[in-house]
């Protein structure tokens, strides 16, 4: 019988994502009005809730994709995979207004590069305050704090040690689960409530997964404008973090 | 029908990111340059345009909203495969390196964004006179 229904799930992997998803988004909805009488938003617990899914996934599997690593949950990794969360993200455009997007421009490059570097830099000094003195390391660790993809490349590109690799990514990691945890809690002390602010907003944080899943548990008209700007901070993060921010960086720390 | 709209987005979101990769290795970056930036712009282009000539009925249009309806659930099956253990066996330097720039770039965002900011009461008649 148990086999009948582990195979059942097994070949059915995304099915039961959708099933496990909705789930959890039920459970977050009531709470969320039972406990919190709608002041915390039910997809900000959900969010949190399926954080909590993919840590418990990692102490049981021990790999790196949370709950998608037990064979069963497979298909939740499917479902929040980058093809279908693209999909979906890209749709979310659909009656955006065109007129918003076009008048941020200036602000976001602004906030594109201010975040990028801001980042990097505290990554960096937090790295040399744990007694780090070599500009490879420093560097990598600074990468991370940008995003958990430029912290790798960085890394290889410049032949970081693979424990400073690991906690670049690390650092990464915790820059992602916060934004996502904290975006809603904070969004009214920032402003966050109107396109421009959200493209500003991406911008400066710029973590993909973390802005688009804050945004949609703040509002989730305000995600595209969020995403939009988004969507390039990985890729200057990587184009600068390996050059000008490591050359400035070797500046600093000659060794 | 609605794999029209279906069909509309997976062609705005393949084209995206394909300008996004040809960016990216155009810059020398291992990275997706903008493309799903690229493909809301293509899309809301295209349904802009459609739409006009009255070429994109409600029907196509629902296999768009669908997806976008779907967003929240997606990035919830998201969260629930971050890599949130070794987020944690980070320990503190990984903790403070991702904390402190996360805390300066929230405190920025409020600063950047009186930059160019479009006034609400200002008509769109209006704009891009006072812009600073």
């Amino acid at each position: 019988m148990s086999e009948l229904l582990y195979q059942a799930l097994f070949k059915n992997g995304l099915l039961v994502g959708f099933a496990v998803v909705g789930g959890v988004i039920w459970l977050s909805y009531f709470v969320s009005e039972r406990f919190t009488h709608g002041r915390l938003h039910g997809s900000a617990i959900a969010v949190f809730g399926g954080l909590l899914l993919a840590y418990i996934g990692g102490v049981f599997s021990g790999g790196k994709n949370g709950i998608a690593d037990l064979p069963v949950f497979a298909g939740v990794g499917l479902m929040g995979g980058a093809m279908l969360r693209d999909f979906s993200i890209v749709a979310t455009a659909y009656g955006a207004s065109f007129e918003d997007l076009k008048k941020s421009g200036l602000p976001v490059v602004i906030a594109l590069f201010a975040g990028v570097i801001v980042s990097f830099v505290c990554g960096g000094a937090v790295a040399f305050a744990f007694g780090y003195r070599d500009a490879v390391s420093i560097a990598t660790i600074g990468a991370g704090a940008v995003t958990y993809i430029v912290g790798p490349v960085t890394g290889a590109a410049l032949g970081a040690t693979s424990d400073v690799m690991a906690l670049s990514i690390a650092a990464g990691l915790v820059k992602a689960i916060l934004v996502m945890i904290a975006t809603p809690l904070v969004a009214k002390s920032i402003g966050l409530d109107n396109p421009h602010t959200a493209m500003v907003y991406g911008g400066t944080l710029g973590t993909n997964s973390g802005v688009s899943a804050g945004l949609a548990a703040t509002d989730p008209k305000l995600v595209p404008y969020g995403v939009m700007a988004a969507t390039f901070y990985t890729g200057l993060g990587c184009l600068l973090a390996p050059s000008v921010l490591y050359l400035a960086t070797r500046m600093i720390f000659p060794f | 029908m609605v794999i029209y709209g279906v069909a509309l987005l997976a062609v705005c979101s393949l084209f995206g990111l394909l300008v996004g990769e040809a960016l990216g290795s155009l810059l020398g970056v291992k990275a997706n340059v903008g493309g799903v930036g690229f493909a809301m712009i293509l899309l809301l282009w295209l349904t802009d345009w459609l739409a006009k000539r009255g070429r994109f009925k409600p029907v196509s249009a629902s296999g768009v909203t669908f997806w976008s309806l779907m967003y929240i659930p997606i990035v919830v099956a998201m969260a629930a495969q971050q890599n949130v253990l070794g987020a944690i066996k980070g320990g503190p330097l990984a903790f403070l390196a991702g904390t402190i720039g996360v805390v300066l770039s929230f405190a920025m965002v409020p600063f950047i964004a009186r930059i160019g900011k479009p006034k609400s009461d200002v008509p769109p008649a209006d704009r891009g006179k006072g812009a600073a």
